[in-house]
């Protein structure tokens, strides 16, 4: 048995190091002074970030991108909310086939979600902008709001909803002072990946982008040029940076919360 | 037909995403369904039904060998995922202790750079002056840079195999959590060895978990642009730098279109089939 663990644990460690392989590259090369992606290195800069500074459509691109997270995580997290409700607290006529509806962009191929998007925006005559995006990813980003927000109202007691309405609150003031504060941690990680999906996808954008381009459609015109490659480089080391931050801010917010309720429930 | 209450409130909730998802969705899945047996001239459109297109995108050997590329890397990025999330779940779940959230938090941290620049980073390690080679170089294995590495189908498994990774870790992860730990104590009093718990109750009870992971993966990589377009020269493209192709610079949005539906066609069939084997197993767990 402890042999077995051993291995098991090589190959673990084996497997982690294959994982972090790119991840660990984009910080050494957006520090190296060449302009070449190769080793050996040359020596350490950071006039690549300098050259961030510089770059007006890499600004635009990167507001252009947050815009769209912003409200695409916003409208599929409004949505999924919805839907989320629907499911958790009612049986109803055609709910399987419904759900299992809005849950399909989760495993349909990026390519063909652009594809018919555009098909249709093409047909009905409609200009390209940044609000085509948007609806785009929110289409994208629905199953993974819905998901997470179903098993936030799935986690409630109904009992605690009951309570409030025999006390006499209405049904509106249940759900704001009630249910809502409840499925804020869901809340909170359904904008959150909803807002880093939509900051990340390329396809879609690519396929619904006018004349805007995203931050990823920006990154994928500036890696057909090499002399561009290192500021890229430190683009991604950058946004390495802010994701990681987010996301254990997010990491650490929510385990205060799950011992939160944990002490709740025992009692304490 | 009678409504209950439920079947009001529910629909009163759910109204919204769904009129979202029919115009969103439904609404473009048909138009690109109706496209595919139309053609074009140009830029214009002739709305006559045909079959042409359907013909040309199954029996002109340039597509057949696309599909059949697409769904070979696509599989054997599936398999090779997903063999190797399986230790790596085991071992989260199994001896994670106390600190499983932390494992996957540390799984999922190189997930969070751009997909994009990820792939473009295995162009970096595998290429001709890349760090493989290089590495192999300082060593002393090679004296000339290896080429097979960059450029093919095996660049494009090797970078799919890794940036999917993560979608087979956690449905695994979740299925073996379920697995009621006194059964494995159980099988252990009642003499079996630890090679016999694993293929006798660990492996069967996480068969759902796999069945998940085969999917989320197998179903979405016949359909990945960016990395064979990335590290897969001309021979390791797939089917959808065709369709984007058609699409765009061959302006022949139709056939564009029937690519795309005959895509779904398969991949949806197969996975029907798929599912359909497996039915034994998701019903007697």
């Amino acid at each position: 048995m402890y042999k077995t663990n051993k291995l098991l644990k090589i190959f673990v460690i084996g497997f982690l190091i294959f994982l972090y392989a790119p991840a660990v590259l984009l910080p050494i090369f957006s520090f190296n002074s060449s302009q070449v992606i190769s080793f050996p290195l040359s020596g350490f800069s950071t006039k690549w970030f300098g050259q961030l500074l510089n770059e007006d459509t890499l600004h635009d691109a990167l507001l252009n991108s947050l815009i769209i997270a912003v409200l695409s995580s916003a409208l599929a997290t409004m949505l999924g909310t919805l839907t989320a409700r629907a499911a958790s607290r009612y049986k109803f006529f055609g709910q399987k086939v419904t759900m299992g509806f809005i849950l399909l962009p989760l495993i349909l191929p990026e390519i063909i979600l652009g594809v018919c998007l555009l098909t249709v925006l093409i047909q009905l005559g409609l200009n390209l902008s940044l609000w085509t995006v948007v609806l785009g990813h929110t289409l994208l980003i629905l199953p993974f709001a819905t998901l997470i927000l179903l098993s936030a109202f799935n986690n409630l007691n109904i009992s605690l909803e009951e309570a409030s309405l025999d006390l006499g609150m209405n049904a509106w003031q249940t759900f704001y002072k009630i249910i809502l504060p409840m499925v804020t941690p869901g809340l909170i990680s359904s904008l959150l990946i909803g807002f880093v999906i939509s900051l990340d996808e390329f396809i879609i954008a690519f396929f619904l982008t006018g004349v805007d381009p995203t931050l990823p459609v920006y990154i994928w015109s500036q890696l057909r040029f090499p002399a561009k490659l290192p500021s890229t480089m430190a683009l991604g080391t950058i946004l390495l940076i802010v994701s990681l931050i987010l996301v254990s801010f997010f990491e650490y917010y929510r385990r205060r919360i799950e011992k939160y309720s944990q002490a709740l429930t025992r009692g304490k | 037909m009678n409504f209950s209450d439920q079947d009001k409130k529910g629909w009163r909730l759910l109204g919204l995403p769904f009129i979202f998802s029919v115009l969103l969705l439904a609404v473009p899945l048909a138009t690109m369904f109706a496209l595919s047996f139309w053609t074009q001239d140009y830029l214009v459109l002739k709305k006559t039904f045909t079959l042409a297109n359907y013909k040309e995108a199954w029996f002109e050997p340039v597509y057949q060998k696309l599909f059949n590329r697409s769904l070979i890397i696509s599989m054997t990025v599936t398999f090779l995922t997903i063999s190797f999330a399986f230790p790596v779940a085991y071992f989260i779940s199994f001896y994670g202790g106390r600190r499983k959230a932390l494992w996957l938090f540390f799984i999922t941290i190189p997930f969070w750079t751009s997909y994009l620049l990820r792939m473009f980073l295995w162009k970096v390690i595998l290429g001709y002056n890349g760090v493989l080679n290089s590495f192999f170089k300082w060593l002393g294995i090679i004296t000339e840079p290896l080429t097979f590495l960059l450029y093919n189908s095996n660049a494009v498994i090797i970078a799919l195999t890794h940036g999917w990774a993560p979608f087979a870790i956690l449905p695994i992860f979740v299925s073996l959590e379920k697995i009621d730990r006194s059964l494995l104590e159980a099988s252990k009093d009642l003499g079996d060895s630890s090679f016999q718990q694993f293929f006798r109750i660990i492996l069967p009870l996480s068969i759902p978990g796999l069945i998940g992971a085969t999917l989320i993966i197998f179903i979405p990589t016949i359909g990945d642009y960016i990395t064979p377009k990335l590290v897969g020269g001309p021979d390791g493209l797939m089917i959808a730098n065709m369709i984007q192709v058609q699409f765009s610079k061959a302006n022949n949005a139709p056939l564009s279109a029937a690519l795309s539906v005959s895509s779904l066609l398969i991949v949806g069939l197969i996975s029907i089939i798929f599912v359909f084997l497996n039915k034994k197993h998701l019903r007697t767990f």
